[in-house]
């Protein structure tokens, strides 16, 4: 699905007897893992740093080593050779997503028992799931103790049943614009982009790799779940109330309510962007996935689930972020320091929303790379 | 404060704070404190902060650090959570200082303060004879500048636990030595002599 020209994934099969338990206790295999390194890994092998990417991320974390430079890397200013997160010093690692559309195996990789995509054959899966098959990657490349693990939004929400399930592979850890469950309202705003795509005529129960997929339906998923990520303030000064008069859209919208505002293009812009590179079914997954998440299980406490956690752990919030709110980040370095774990905390003042740990900060940039000189390469 | 300075106080601090026990550094700047109780205390901690500077700083040590405002209360801290809450050369700071001394007593067993003792007779004489807001090596700033905005003496703080119930355990007072840049411990005709105060109080 995915334009790979200017660089390079690599893949990890595993599971092959279809012996990958999941959490739901089903069955599965093979899964195939997509990933890239940038940097090189020492020979003791213990200055790997895992770098998770979002809910529709992919491994491309930094275009530092891309031959061209077509596809820029997401975290292209935060990770490279000198930056923050220092490829010169650390092996960085990045792997997309289980169920995703990048590369991993997911609802539209072919299932070998039929020859055709899984669809939504494909297996109900957990962010523990996802974990536990980076764990996989990880146990590949020989790594027994990583630096650093780091991820933003449902990235940091991998990142904390990490240090709750490997206390002892983690060093630290970095947990951005994230939180230790999905709350209601993050839930919601995700089972209105899943009605949309699941109302698509073209969504067809799924099984759409052989015909029109539902590119309208994902859109407007897409379109609603950037709002989520922006902030009134970052809205106002990005569009205000501007009008695109050359933005002419051939639609019945457009004929009967005229020109558009900036926003309007803007979003439709985004939504039209995103069903290029992703598969709407994975969207369904992946959504699901993150609503179920909640770290602590069934009656325990939060304090309780911290309890073995060895890394420390350092928790980024934007203060203008309200889908992931400095509050629910905030509960996590609670639970943390009534467990007397090392726990540092910075709210960074942002106006960006949710966004803003994609976005350029320099704040962030001095904060990962100094606490990141505590956990340096080990030659 | 200079360093030679810091570091005494920080020893005479890390005394009254026993070991392994789990501490709150209110308004911990750099770190250095709680630097020096990790690695001689064997103590658990954290940092807090509000200012950026005063993070990164500490992030850069390892040491676990919270960026939080200390007027912005009641802390979100259950009762008695702390063996020990330290208030190092900070409650001159704060806007509410009387609240938050309250707060502090409620999440730790126990708390230290420390301030610059504004009853010292230079910063008496400094004020009689300029006629103007008196600096010195613990209070540097100019009056625009100065976060110091609650300076307070020693007998202030004696009155103040009175009227608030609450017990001083042990009290500790600090004055520049003339020649060398070190503190000694002082006994008596503190309020007027000292130029440091540090007082162990529970509740």
């Amino acid at each position: 699905m995915t334009n790979c020209n200017s660089y390079s994934l690599k893949f990890y099969e595993f599971a092959k007897e279809k012996d990958f338990v999941l959490e739901s206790g089903l069955k599965f295999g093979p899964i195939t893992v997509a990933y890239e390194t940038f940097g090189i890994l020492n020979e003791k092998k213990e200055n790997a740093i895992l770098i998770i990417h979002a809910l529709t991320g992919d491994t491309h974390v930094t275009s530092a080593y891309d031959n061209n430079k077509n596809t820029p890397g997401w975290w292209d200013y935060l990770v490279g050779p000198g930056k923050a997160i220092d490829t010169d010093k650390f092996f960085v690692i990045c792997a997309n997503y289980f169920g995703g559309c990048s590369g991993t195996t997911g609802p539209s990789s072919i299932n070998p028992d039929t020859g055709k995509p899984y669809g939504l054959s494909f297996p109900i899966f957990t962010v523990s799931d996802m974990v536990r098959i980076q764990k996989h990657l990880i146990d590949h490349f020989q790594i027994t103790k990583l630096q650093s693990i780091i991820g933003g939004s449902l990235g940091g929400m991998l990142v904390l049943d990490w240090i709750v399930r490997y206390p002892n592979t983690v060093k630290s850890a970095i947990v951005i614009a994230s939180a230790s469950k999905t709350s209601p309202q993050v839930i919601s705003f995700s089972e209105v982009g899943r009605n949309a795509i699941m109302a698509d005529a073209n969504f067809n129960n799924g099984n759409y790799y052989e015909s029109q997929p539902p590119d309208k339906g994902l859109s407007i998923a897409r379109m609603l779940a950037h709002i989520t990520y922006l902030s009134k303030k970052s809205m106002e000064q990005k569009f205000g109330r501007e009008i695109r008069a050359t933005d002419i859209e051939q639609d019945k919208l457009y004929e009967v309510f005229g020109p558009m505002f900036q926003v309007e293009s803007y979003l439709r812009h985004q939504g039209k962007k995103f069903v290029q590179r992703f598969d709407a079914n994975s969207y369904l997954y992946i959504t699901k996935a993150m609503d179920m998440f909640d770290l602590k299980k069934d009656n325990d406490t939060l304090d309780n689930v911290f309890k073995d956690v060895l890394a420390h752990l350092l928790v980024i919030s934007f203060t203008s972020d309200w889908h992931f709110y400095s509050s629910e980040s905030w509960e996590i370095v609670k639970a943390m320091m009534r467990n007397k774990n090392k726990v540092s905390y910075v709210d960074i003042d942002s106006d960006y929303g949710h966004d803003s740990f994609l976005i350029k900060n320099s704040e962030m940039i001095t904060v990962i790379s100094k606490f990141l000189s505590n956990y340096g390469s080990i030659n | 404060m200079k360093n030679a300075y810091k570091k005494k106080l920080h020893q005479i601090i890390s005394n009254e704070i026993k070991n392994n026990s789990f501490v709150l550094d209110l308004g911990c700047g750099d770190g250095k404190l709680l630097e020096f109780l990790i690695k001689n205390k064997n103590v658990t901690g954290h940092g807090v902060d509000k200012d950026f500077n005063a993070i990164t700083s500490c992030i850069e040590k390892g040491i676990p650090v919270i960026q939080m405002d200390l007027d912005n209360l009641p802390f979100d801290f259950e009762n008695q959570s702390f063996d020990m809450v330290v208030l190092n050369q900070t409650v001159q700071q704060l806007h509410f200082p009387s609240k938050t001394i309250e707060e502090i007593l409620r999440i730790g067993k126990k708390a230290i303060v420390s301030f610059p003792n504004f009853g010292n007779i230079m910063i008496r004489l400094l004020f009689l004879i300029r006629g103007r807001m008196p600096r010195t090596k613990e209070l540097p700033y100019l009056w625009y500048n100065s976060p110091n905005i609650h300076l307070l003496t020693i007998k202030d703080f004696y009155r103040y636990c009175g009227e608030n119930n609450i017990t001083i355990e042990k009290k500790i007072f600090l004055k520049r030595k003339l020649l060398k840049k070190e503190y000694k411990i002082i006994k008596n005709f503190s309020n007027i002599r000292s130029d440091i105060a540090i007082f162990k109080i529970k509740k």
